[in-house]
């Protein structure tokens, strides 16, 4: 196993590279000007000049190289002095943000936590109602609980969370006025009383968010439940005697278990990626919404830096889930 | 329990009674199981064969409750392990029965195991169930197990996975389980139908050989009339979900008297003699029970079939000593010799 991780992430570095420079071709192909939106007043010399010192006028292949260097090696060492104090990295040039010339690692980290508290609460209270709800409702095929369950994902899953989002705010916000609209990046939970203002703020977004991913997810449970419960070794398992709990939450759960977290592991890039819309309804300043105003804004340093981020996240978690895979299916062994 | 037989009946490990199965489908019911009686005594071995769709599988679940139900209703009738009625038992009794005192052993050794689960951990789950050993007494108990059941080097195999054996040795893990807890009664529903020949043989030696040491009954269900003609003590024939003959095992292979019995026998091809012209088959389908039987099920494949056939079902009759049948036939009463010459 130790081996087969290694090896792939050795594999995952000409990939990554490959990426980069697939991201960095197509940002540069896509129409748009980091200038569109000076003032008409400013004259067109002083644009020109401005895109020069974006660095816009080299070539193509310099400003690759230049960002690789500046994301492999600049910002790793500037990571390093900052937990250390050292000085590797002092006079290089980070990478930069068009929009606002702070570093965009520094943006990525101040707007990281809303996106992590607000959709990672969503992923795990998605995870912990969609795995109880997938079992039983498979346990239970096409009883009164399973119908409810599959009209409930059915619905979770068609409609879009900018309805869902608008509706649970007129509903919950406007004409209950039980929780804010909008999500309060300045609050600082120092308190017992703050904490119960974060949990309100953050509950209509982890609703939205939750309602969509437990939709999925409780399906895969239930299809992944339903393929294991008819197995041969269920009935050894309960001809031996074994309690139906046991039976079910040990023999067959095990089994079920491999597909979904499989897709689990899958899906965690996506937290880090943000819910764009949802993230836009709720107006959570996260990365879904960096990453949007950064479209918006022609901020190619740091749309290509967060795409390629999402880029690692998800190559990396796709070896994580090949190994939960082989740590939880004994016949499938990678040496 | 009636007073007049309680001399025979205690000596019955296992007594079925007017058993009755249906499963509930969405094109109506179909009647599976219908009036099975027999009884099974201790250390016998009892072959059931049949063709496939003859209820074999579903009247030896049905005792245990191992079929899923819905579909599944056992309707009527008795099950008495050592006197003590299963179908009225409480599930939380009939749990203790089945891996403690009713051991079982499936068809199909690679679907059977758990692949995620090592086999210590299989086997020893019934043990620490019903035989409240702690760990170490259990894992102990697991490698006698396995050196029982003949697989080498029996301790060093508990962390093994169900994928690391062979088909041979995962039944031989599956007898194991099955064994674990020193069972009254061993249901085997087709142990060996999906291994091969030398497989088969092994299998079949090892159980012979643990009913010797262990002095348990065994339920053996099969198709293969060869196997029964080996180890059985006494047979079953199943045709429709009912018993239409019973016998010892030399003169139900001797002097069989219902019909399908004698067509069974006749597929079987033999290997010395002039070779025949082509495999014997019965022709036609086995029936698929819509309601409870009202005339004899075989009738429309039977050469023998007459009026009475159509019109009633044949109820089992005894045609010589501890040898029933289920036919109307005058030829199932008189035995062989007067079949052939009035056939």
């Amino acid at each position: 196993m130790l081996t087969f991780t290694f090896r792939r992430l050795l594999y995952a570095i000409p990939t990554l590279l490959f990426i980069s420079l697939v991201i960095f071709l197509l940002l540069d192909l896509a129409p748009g000007d980091p200038m569109a939106q000076m003032p008409l007043t400013v004259p067109d010399e002083v644009k020109a000049r401005m895109r020069e010192a974006l660095g816009l006028g080299e070539p193509i292949h310099i400003r690759y190289w230049k960002w690789l260097v500046q994301f492999f090696w600049v910002e790793p060492l500037h990571m390093l002095d900052s937990l250390l104090g050292t000085g590797f990295a002092e006079g290089s040039q980070r990478i930069l943000s068009w929009q606002t010339r702070s570093p965009v690692v520094d943006i990525v980290m101040q707007r990281m936590p809303q996106t992590l508290w607000v959709v990672g609460t969503a992923y795990v209270v998605a995870i912990l109602i969609a795995i109880p709800v997938g079992i039983y409702s498979a346990y239970r095929q096409y009883s009164l609980f399973d119908q409810a369950g599959t009209f409930v994902t059915m619905v979770g899953f068609s409609v879009p969370p900018f309805f869902s989002g608008v509706l649970v705010i007129i509903i919950f916000a406007s004409q209950l006025g039980w929780f804010p609209s909008i999500y309060d990046t300045r609050l600082v939970v120092d308190s017992w009383s703050d904490f119960g203002l974060q949990v309100r703020q953050m509950f209509l977004p982890v609703m939205v968010l939750a309602l969509q991913i437990t939709s999925q997810l409780s399906r895969f449970m239930r299809a992944s439940m339903l393929d294991n419960l008819n197995q041969d070794y269920v009935r050894t398992a309960r001809a031996k005697g074994l309690r139906e709990k046991t039976v079910v939450l040990v023999h067959v759960l095990r089994n079920s278990m491999i597909p979904v977290v499989t897709v689990i592991a899958l899906g965690v890039p996506s937290i880090f990626g943000g819910a764009i819309i949802t993230e836009q309804v709720f107006k959570v300043n996260g990365i879904g919404q960096l990453l949007i105003t950064a479209i918006q804004g022609n901020d190619l340093p740091m749309v290509q830096t967060l795409t390629f981020i999402f880029a690692v996240l998800i190559v990396l978690f796709n070896l994580i889930a090949d190994v939960l895979y082989g740590i939880l299916d004994p016949r499938i062994r990678y040496d | 329990m009636p007073q007049g037989d309680t001399g025979s009946e205690a000596q019955n490990v296992l007594d079925v009674r007017d058993l009755h199965t249906v499963f509930r489908t969405r094109s109506g019911e179909v009647h599976a199981v219908n009036s099975v009686n027999f009884s099974v005594k201790p250390g016998e071995l009892l072959g059931v064969v049949g063709e496939s769709g003859s209820g074999k599988s579903v009247t030896m679940m049905s005792l245990i409750g191992l079929l899923p139900s819905p579909p599944a209703e056992v309707r009527s009738g008795e099950v008495l392990l050592d006197g003590e009625d299963l179908l009225k038992a409480s599930p939380a009794r009939l749990r203790d029965v089945r891996g403690g005192e009713i051991g079982f052993i499936f068809q199909d050794p690679m679907t059977s195991l758990n692949p995620v689960f090592d086999v210590g951990f299989q086997i020893m789950e019934p043990i620490r169930r019903h035989m409240g050993l702690n760990k170490r007494q259990a894992r102990d108990r697991a490698i006698e197990l396995l050196d029982l059941v003949g697989i080498p080097g029996a301790a060093g195999r508990l962390g093994d996975y169900p994928h690391q054996f062979s088909g041979g040795m995962r039944q031989r893990v599956m007898i194991a389980i099955a064994l674990a807890c020193d069972p009254k009664v061993l249901i085997a529903d087709e142990p060996t139908t999906a291994l091969d020949v030398t497989i088969q043989a092994q299998i079949l030696e090892i159980i012979e050989d643990l009913r010797q040491k262990l002095g348990m009954a065994i339920v053996w269900i099969t198709h293969d009339l060869g196997v029964v003609a080996g180890i059985a003590d006494r047979v079953l024939v199943m045709y429709g979900g009912q018993i239409v003959e019973q016998a010892p095992v030399h003169p139900l292979f001797n002097d069989p008297r219902h019909p399908y019995t004698r067509a069974l026998l006749k597929t079987v091809p033999s290997v010395s003699g002039a070779r025949a012209a082509k495999l014997q088959v019965i022709a036609g389908q086995p029936p698929i029970l819509g309601a409870a039987p009202s005339a004899c099920p075989f009738r429309d494949r039977c050469p023998l079939v007459f009026d009475r056939c159509h019109q009633q079902n044949p109820p089992r009759e005894i045609v010589a000593p501890g040898h029933d049948a289920a036919c109307f036939h005058p030829s199932a009463r008189t035995g062989r010799e007067v079949a052939e010459a009035s056939a």
